[in-house]
This record gives C-alpha cells, sequence and structure tokens, in this order.
C-alpha cells in the first residue's frame, strides 16, 4: 500500500485552438485543468461529469493515448511487465467498433502477444484462457466479431483487455451501449475480474447506479476541474458540492412518482474555451454568492469527513 | 425549470402551446384518444414467410395521459410507434386498428397520413439531427410546419417559430432561430425538435427515447419540458424507452413489451408497486440502484432470441417456465383491475 498505483498531480490537457483571425488565436481549450489525484492498487475510481467535463479526455491520459500539457502522470506496477506489455489496458463505450471486423476473435484478442513476438501456439492458449474468464466459450475464437451481440462483444473487449495481465483498466462508459439487462451482467463481470485478479478500475460513466454498484471512490468532474474526490460510501450518503448533489438529484429512480424530482439544475455546461471565473460551477449553482466567482476554490477536506474532498466555498 | 409562456409582442397571445391543445381534444364518453387493438407489423422472412415484429399489440391513451412503452433492442416498440405515425418501411404490414380520435388509422391513405402527421400526431426522436434537415435554420423548419398546416404566411410563421423556441425554453430565441441545428448543443436541439413538434399542437406526442443520448442533468430538464407542455395543452404522450426509470417519473401507465408483444399493461404505480410478469421483475431487479449497493445484481439469463417456438417468447430465460408455457403463447389476462399480464404462472 506504500506506494500508489497511480499519481496524477495537477494534470492539465490545454488545446491550442487554431483559427482566423486575431480573436482566435492564443485561445485554449482546457480539457483538463490541474486535476490531483491518486489510485491504490486494486481499486476502482469512478470519473462522473456531464459530457465536456474532460472526463475521457483524463482517461486517454491515464490510458497512454494521449499527452497531457501540464503536470504529471506516474503509474508505478507491482510487477515488472516485459516485452512491451502494458500495466495500463483501455475499454470503450461501443464495442461494436473497436473490434476490426476483418479478424477473427483469436487474432484479435491475440493481437497484443503477437507483437510481443509470441508464437501462435502460446497466443492461442492465452486467448483461451481469458475467454474463460469473461465466460466466452472456446468456439468463439474462430469466429468474426459480428457474430456476436453488443454485450459478448464488449465481453472480448475486455478479453483483449486482460490478455497482456494489466494491472489497471481504463474504462470508457462500457456500459451504455447495451440493454439494461445485459448492463448487469457485463457489471457483475468486471466485479469478478476486479476480485480474482486485484485489477483496478479507472472507471468513467454518467451512470450513478452503475457507479454506486463498482467503485470504491468517486470523482466528480466540471468543466476539466475536480469538484468533489471522496470514498464511495460517503459521496452517495453525503455528497459535499452542489454539482454532485445534482448530478445525484437528476438521476430517475423507480419509486418517487411522477414528477417528484428535486431542483433540476438549470442551464447547460459552459464552453471549455472561456470557462467562468472563479468557481467553474458558479454560473449554474443554487448556492452562488459573491465570492464563488471571483476566487478559485481549492480541493478541500471535510472537517467532518477528512477523507471526503471538495471544491467549493460553500460545502455541506 | 418555469416554462415561460409569454411570447414575443408581436405573437397573438393564443399560438403558444397554451390552452387551446386541451379544448381541441373531445372526449365523448369514455373513448380514449387512442385505442391500438391487435396492432401486427410484419415484414417478410426468409423463404416468402412473415415475420412479426409487433404482434398483436392492445393498449389505448386517454387524453392528457403519458402512456410509458418499455422494453430492450428488438422488442417492437420504436416499430409500434412507427405504425402510429404510418411510417412502417413499405416492405412492413400492418394490421389491426389504430383507433384515433374515432377513425381508424389503419387504413388510411398516404395522403392523409401526411395531412394527420404533424398536426394531430407528431413524433421525436432519439437523435435530432436525424430528424431535421442539416441545411435548414430551426426557425424556418418550425415555420414550414405552420404555413403547411396552419396556413400561416411567411412572416406570421417566422414570428410564431420564435415564440415556439422561447416556450421550450431556448435561451435567446430570435437569434437561436437563425442558427442551424449542427450549431446547438444536444440538449437544445431535442428543445427545438420538441418546438417542431409541437407546433400545430398535436393531441398525441410519440417520443422516442428522448433523452437517452443526453446527460443525465439535461434529461431531467426534458422530463420536465414535456411533463409542463403535457399540463398546458392537454397532449396525450407515448413515450418509448429501455429505462424503466425514466418512465417511472413520467407515467400514468406502462406497457411492458418483450419479442414484440405485450407482457404487462398496467398504470404506473401498480406496476412498480407490484411487478407481475417475470420479464417485468427483472427489469426492475437488473437496474442498478444509486442508493443501494448490493454484492451482485440479478441477472435475467440468456439473451432475446427470434424464438420460432409456439410458447411464451420469454420461456427460454424465465425461471419460472414449465411445459404449460412452451406450448401456447399466454394470452394478456386482466388479473386485477387495470393490471393486465401475459403470464400463465401468474394468471393461474
Amino acid at each position: 500500500m506504500s506506494n500508489p498505483l497511480l499519481e496524477i498531480d495537477r494534470l492539465s490537457v490545454h488545446i491550442p485552438m487554431r483559427g482566423k483571425g486575431l480573436l482566435s488565436s492564443g485561445i485554449k481549450l482546457r480539457a483538463v485543468d490541474e486535476v490531483s489525484l491518486t489510485m491504490q492498487r486494486g481499486e476502482t475510481l469512478a470519473i462522473v461529469g456531464e459530457s465536456g467535463s474532460g472526463k475521457s479526455t483524463l482517461g486517454y491520459v491515464v490510458a497512454g493515448l494521449r499527452q497531457q500539457t501540464g503536470g504529471s502522470l506516474k503509474i508505478t506496477p507491482s510487477r515488472p511487465h516485459q516485452n512491451g506489455r502494458k500495466p495500463v489496458q483501455i475499454i470503450f463505450q461501443d464495442p461494436f467498433s473497436a473490434l476490426d471486423p476483418r479478424m477473427t476473435v483469436e487474432d484479435i484478442i491475440g493481437e497484443p502477444l503477437r507483437l510481443m513476438g509470441q508464437d501462435r501456439g502460446t497466443r492461442r492458449g492465452r486467448v483461451l484462457e481469458v475467454l474463460e474468464q469473461v465466460g466466452m466459450p472456446a468456439e468463439a475464437a474462430q469466429r468474426y466479431p459480428h457474430q456476436f451481440s453488443g454485450g459478448q462483444r464488449q465481453r472480448l473487449a475486455i478479453a483483449r483487455a486482460l490478455i497482456g495481465d494489466p494491472e489497471l483498466i481504463v474504462a470508457d462508459e462500457p456500459l451504455s451501449a447495451l440493454d439494461v439487462s445485459i448492463q448487469s451482467k457485463i457489471l457483475n463481470l468486471m466485479s469478478d475480474i476486479k476480485e480474482r485478479h486485484g485489477i483496478s478500475y479507472f472507471f468513467i460513466s454518467h451512470d450513478f447506479g452503475v457507479v454506486r454498484h463498482l467503485a470504491d471512490r468517486v470523482a466528480v468532474l466540471y468543466l476539466g476541474r475536480l469538484m468533489e474526490l471522496a470514498p464511495a460510501d460517503e459521496i452517495f450518503a453525503n455528497p459535499a458540492h452542489p454539482y454532485t448533489r445534482a448530478l445525484m438529484d437528476a438521476v430517475p429512480r423507480i419509486g418517487r412518482g411522477r414528477r417528484k424530482r428535486g431542483q433540476v439544475l438549470k442551464g447547460e455546461i459552459p464552453t471549455p474555451l472561456n470557462p467562468p471565473s472563479g468557481c467553474v460551477f458558479h454560473t449554474r449553482c443554487p448556492r452562488a454568492t459573491a465570492i464563488c466567482s471571483t476566487e478559485r476554490p481549492l480541493l478541500l477536506p471535510l472537517v467532518s469527513r477528512p477523507a471526503q474532498l471538495a471544491a467549493c466555498h460553500h460545502k455541506e | 425549470m418555469g416554462l415561460n409562456l409569454s411570447i414575443d409582442t408581436a405573437v397573438p397571445a393564443s399560438s403558444a402551446f397554451g390552452s387551446g391543445g386541451a379544448a381541441k381534444v373531445q372526449r365523448p364518453g369514455n373513448q380514449a384518444l387512442l385505442e391500438v387493438r391487435e396492432l401486427t407489423v410484419s415484414f417478410p422472412g426468409e423463404g416468402g414467410s412473415r415475420s412479426n415484429v409487433v404482434s398483436g399489440l392492445n393498449y389505448r391513451i386517454e387524453a392528457g395521459e403519458t402512456l410509458g412503452v418499455v422494453g430492450e433492442s428488438g422488442c417492437g416498440k420504436t416499430m409500434t410507434s412507427l405504425a402510429l405515425m404510418g411510417l412502417v418501411p413499405t416492405a412492413g404490414n400492418v394490421s389491426g386498428q389504430i383507433m384515433f380520435g374515432g377513425r381508424n388509422l389503419a387504413d388510411q391513405k398516404d395522403r392523409e397520413w401526411r395531412r394527420m402527421r404533424g398536426r394531430d400526431a407528431a413524433m421525436i426522436f432519439q437523435e435530432p439531427m436525424t430528424a431535421m434537415n442539416p441545411v435548414m435554420t430551426v426557425g424556418r423548419q418550425i415555420a414550414e410546419v405552420l404555413i403547411r398546416h396552419e396556413g400561416l404566411s411567411r412572416r406570421d410563421a417566422a414570428d410564431r417559430s420564435v415564440g415556439l423556441l422561447e416556450a421550450v425554453g431556448i435561451p435567446s430565441a430570435r437569434r437561436r432561430a437563425d442558427d442551424y441545428p449542427h450549431q446547438l448543443s444536444g440538449g437544445m436541439r431535442q428543445r427545438a425538435m420538441i418546438a417542431m413538434a409541437l407546433a400545430c399542437k398535436p393531441r398525441l406526442l410519440v417520443a422516442d427515447e428522448p433523452t437517452t443520448a443526453l446527460d443525465v442533468t439535461i434529461q431531467a430538464q426534458i422530463l420536465d419540458l414535456i411533463l409542463e407542455l403535457q399540463e398546458d395543452t392537454g397532449m396525450a404522450v407515448q413515450f418509448i424507452t429501455h429505462n424503466l426509470a425514466v418512465v417511472s417519473e413520467l407515467a400514468h401507465h406502462i406497457l411492458v413489451m418483450y419479442a414484440g408483444r405485450g407482457v404487462e399493461y398496467a398504470p404506473a404505480e401498480k406496476l412498480f408497486e407490484r411487478p407481475l410478469h417475470p420479464y417485468t421483475r427483472g427489469l426492475i431487479a437488473t437496474l442498478p440502484d444509486p442508493d443501494r449497493k448490493v454484492a451482485k445484481l440479478p441477472v435475467i439469463p440468456g439473451g432475446l432470441r427470434s424464438s420460432r417456438s409456439p410458447g411464451c417468447p420469454f420461456a427460454g430465460r424465465c425461471s419460472l417456465a414449465s411445459d404449460i408455457c412452451r406450448a401456447a403463447i399466454p394470452p394478456m389476462i386482466e388479473v386485477e383491475p387495470g393490471h393486465h399480464v401475459a403470464c400463465l404462472k401468474v394468471s393461474q
């Protein structure tokens, strides 16, 4: 437990915008803005926020698919990962576009091993092993992606992520494209894999039901900034940031009856090209006061629950 | 979110969605606004056979009421809505009755459908980009509906479309009316599509997963908007979704579909209080609850398969199924007032 699996320190992704005219020169899109967090081994961290909050961009940086423009990111594997094996893998939302339609399942899943120079025989054994881990029959190896349903394809994508024996899987909305009855199966599979292999998930989602089920801790992003970071049990029982509360209130729930929703958050997420001053959430915040538009709040622990951090001048 | 029905001074007050719609709805006796009887939609299958995408569906919607139609991909919920709008692809065959305001739409001519769509009934979709013209401004598209159906002049129609955009909560509506659909955010596009659908105060709004592609915060706004517009106009809504939690906040009645058939049909409170069909119970149990963490989520085993067997289409995935379930399709039976279920294990 001494050193964390993942350490992110004041990480930013600012994308320079190219355009015509004087006004656009020097404008940067602040997709991720000075985010700091750590993940322990075996821990699942959920990243939640609306579209445009920067959650996928942050996930891509963690997965090594994108470079940060500021700050640092450090991954400390617990064991050596040789032959080009990577400690971090990624699975995507759309299992239809993530798998090459012209390759057999065996070739798709075994590709990372082929690139490491392993022979076909060794690869085959390992492919069958991961197929079993994701609950797919051995016959699947000789088929093509189009022969599988959405849920089965997501299993194949997970198998491909597992074959490199990763310690961290970045999962970018892996359930959103699936039917409800399939979602619960994939969710249970991800829980199983986590328990059996000690894998951590960097789990990007907008679905609080799913997050409640899988996450040990939750990070709430808004316009590229971290609004709240807390253990799942605490954030669900007592969200400290008004944005977190608004997100949770907006989730439809069975049993509330017609029109019994809490106050609905007004307006939409502003453009990250020109984020509001001070606290970026102040333009939509029901608790905003004068200080919120001038001073950027720091992410600080709550007095009563020090494991829960929130960046708000008026946290609960 | 307060609905602002005050409109630009150039537009007469009666021209927004307000009050007019409710008066338009006539309810002689207990006749429903929409009554669907034995609706079946079939498509040519292999070797000259026909396969039913929707089979023998029955339901009704009263004026001012919302029916939630719930089911997973392939259950026939979208095809049901297309049938209501006369939009089933030409290869498809529609049979049964669609009684709307006392008339059977099922044997309507194309010309009659065109006159009806937009005026009496309108539909909104999951992705407004597919339903809107990408090379026409939003204001112009709404104006076209008004010119066509209400015979307004171009100028009056343009003014009224700004009023409509305001009424659905689009800020700086006059400026936004000159935007093209791609210039709006997903939530604003959905609002614009609702404005377009409601331009002629239809008595029925068919909404096909209109919030599925949206963030939860924007989804909540759109659901509130639909509820408010319904209160103002008295329109009936058929709301199609895969998300039971969404309809639980919106619907008076719920129809659960599986493999093209209705399996449970009940008032919303009854359905959530005491779901009867094993599939409905599975759908509810399998939904991860943000307020409660469980070690393992219950699952519905197997997947939706096209079944050629004569029995209950859900039998292959049902823990209660026995030989009688595989022998014949269970009929929809009213097991208590208003609560219908198609399951022999429950109704016996």
